[in-house]
């Protein structure tokens, strides 16, 4: 079966080291704060201008001038930091910030990446995305793996304009995991339950499929 | 306004000297860290034309939204306005025009234009729409794109603390853009919850020195939150 949210988050939240400096983008990817491996320590960098996020506040805690970059109400840990936005980019810009994960619309074989813009309906914005996916070390994209009509969202090429070219190194759809590397998407791990022919046959772009391809596992 | 005196008692002193056709540049992040009173005063001034330079154009009747209602905006540069129907329907009319501009560019912007640097080159944005029509350059086998720095006729920022000096400090991440915003304006005005006394501002905690900050002026902010969210405690 698909993954929800949650199972994406979940094994998104496998790609974390211990020490690791990490970004995560609106949606799927603010999960995966909550499912952070036992034993290992990361530090949340919110691209406002803090590192060292901490969980939403109490009815108590809530401070006007202490919000994330989804401009929520947020804490900062014991340790964090709060800095500019100068600095907060210089950060992400200089590859200081070790895994960044992040939405797309589109994702192609290339590594490209586009998630800000559909032709045709309105722009509200890029905001950080295109410099976090020029600048991280590591970039995880979350997305689910066909749009709601079946259509692929992995592609040979992109069709909507870029939020940045040859950055994406891996992703994590609700059926697959993949690595992106040589101009093509490698098949991981599948969903449980998820057969190599179906992410086959809702992976438009050049797939390669080595071997037996493993299940996802859940702890 | 002797010596090192910038305070000013009112808001009419506080943006004297803002014209049509100016470069406003505001710091603030969403809602959070805003210069309230500057931006009121700034509607109150009917002030037309203006270019306004900040990662976000305030929601519907609050912040750089409330200069949306009486067109006084021309064009817009941020990184992101999806929290304004009003923002839309102008831009949609053709009514404002907007140049969407990647945030951490956004920053170096108006980092380097209060810098003295006219232009750097970063990765961000290569490959991309916001790269067309700009100069690129292949430095050690990647790509770059040149961006012009940007600077303005007044900058607007909100400080917490603030001394007669124009030394500012900041609270919790409401520092945002305000301390690049600051450098940048050739009239700088700091709106902030308190004045206190020279000497009280460590030196070496100070954000932004004062060296930058032309004016001075204590506000009463509503710090207005855009998406509360609580835990159970």
């Amino acid at each position: 079966m698909a993954l929800s949210r949650e199972q994406v988050a979940m094994r998104v939240a496998q790609e974390l080291q211990d020490g690791y400096y990490v970004n995560l983008g609106i949606g799927i990817p603010t999960l995966v704060a909550n499912y952070v491996p036992a034993g290992i320590e990361v530090m949340l960098q919110s691209e406002n201008g803090l590192l060292g996020m901490g969980p939403y506040p109490t009815e108590d805690e809530i401070d006007a001038d202490m919000i994330n970059a989804g401009k929520e109400t947020v804490t900062a840990i014991k340790g964090a930091a709060i800095f500019s936005s100068a600095e907060s980019f210089a950060m992400i810009r200089g590859g200081h910030v070790d895994l960044t994960v992040l939405g797309a619309f589109e994702v192609d074989q290339n590594g490209n990446i586009a998630s800000w813009m559909i032709p045709g309906k309105l722009v509200k914005g890029m905001g950080g995305a295109m410099d976090l996916v020029a600048g991280a070390q590591n970039i995880v994209v979350t997305m689910t793996h066909a749009d709601k009509y079946g259509n692929s969202k992995l592609l040979t090429d992109c069709t909507l304009p870029l939020t940045g070219v040859g950055c994406v190194k891996k992703i994590v759809t609700d059926l697959a995991v993949l690595e992106v590397r040589n101009g093509a998407f490698h098949l991981l791990e599948r969903a449980p339950g998820i057969s190599v022919e179906e992410i086959q046959q809702k992976t438009a772009g050049k797939l390669v499929i080595e071997g037996d391809i493993p299940e996802m596992v859940f702890n | 306004m002797a010596g090192f005196n910038k305070v000013v008692h009112s808001y009419e002193d506080a943006m004297a000297g803002l014209q049509d056709g100016m470069t406003v540049i505001a710091g603030g992040f969403g809602l959070c860290g805003i210069p309230e009173g500057l931006i009121a005063q700034i509607k109150k001034m009917k002030t037309k034309d203006l270019t306004v330079v900040s990662n976000n154009c305030g929601v519907d009747g609050f912040g750089l939204g409330i200069l949306l209602e009486d067109r006084q905006i021309k064009k817009m540069v941020a990184s992101y306005v999806g929290e304004n129907a009003l923002f839309e329907k102008q831009l949609l009319s053709g009514e404002l025009e907007v140049e969407l501009t990647p945030q951490g560019t956004l920053a170096e912007k108006m980092r380097a234009g209060g810098a003295g640097i006219p232009a750097f080159f970063t990765a961000t944005g290569y490959g991309t729409p916001v790269a067309e029509g700009k100069e690129t350059r292949e430095i050690d086998g990647r790509h770059y794109v040149l961006e012009p720095a940007i600077t303005g006729d007044f900058a607007i920022v909100r400080a917490w603390k603030a001394d007669r000096y124009g030394n500012l400090v900041f609270r919790h991440t409401s520092m945002n853009f305000n301390p690049m915003a600051a450098t940048a304006g050739k009239i700088t005005v700091a709106e902030v919850e308190e004045i206190v006394e020279p000497g009280e501002l460590e030196p070496s905690q100070i954000h932004t020195p004062g060296i930058y900050v032309q004016r001075v002026i204590k506000g009463n902010f509503e710090k207005r939150i855009e998406r509360r969210m609580v835990r159970q405690g």
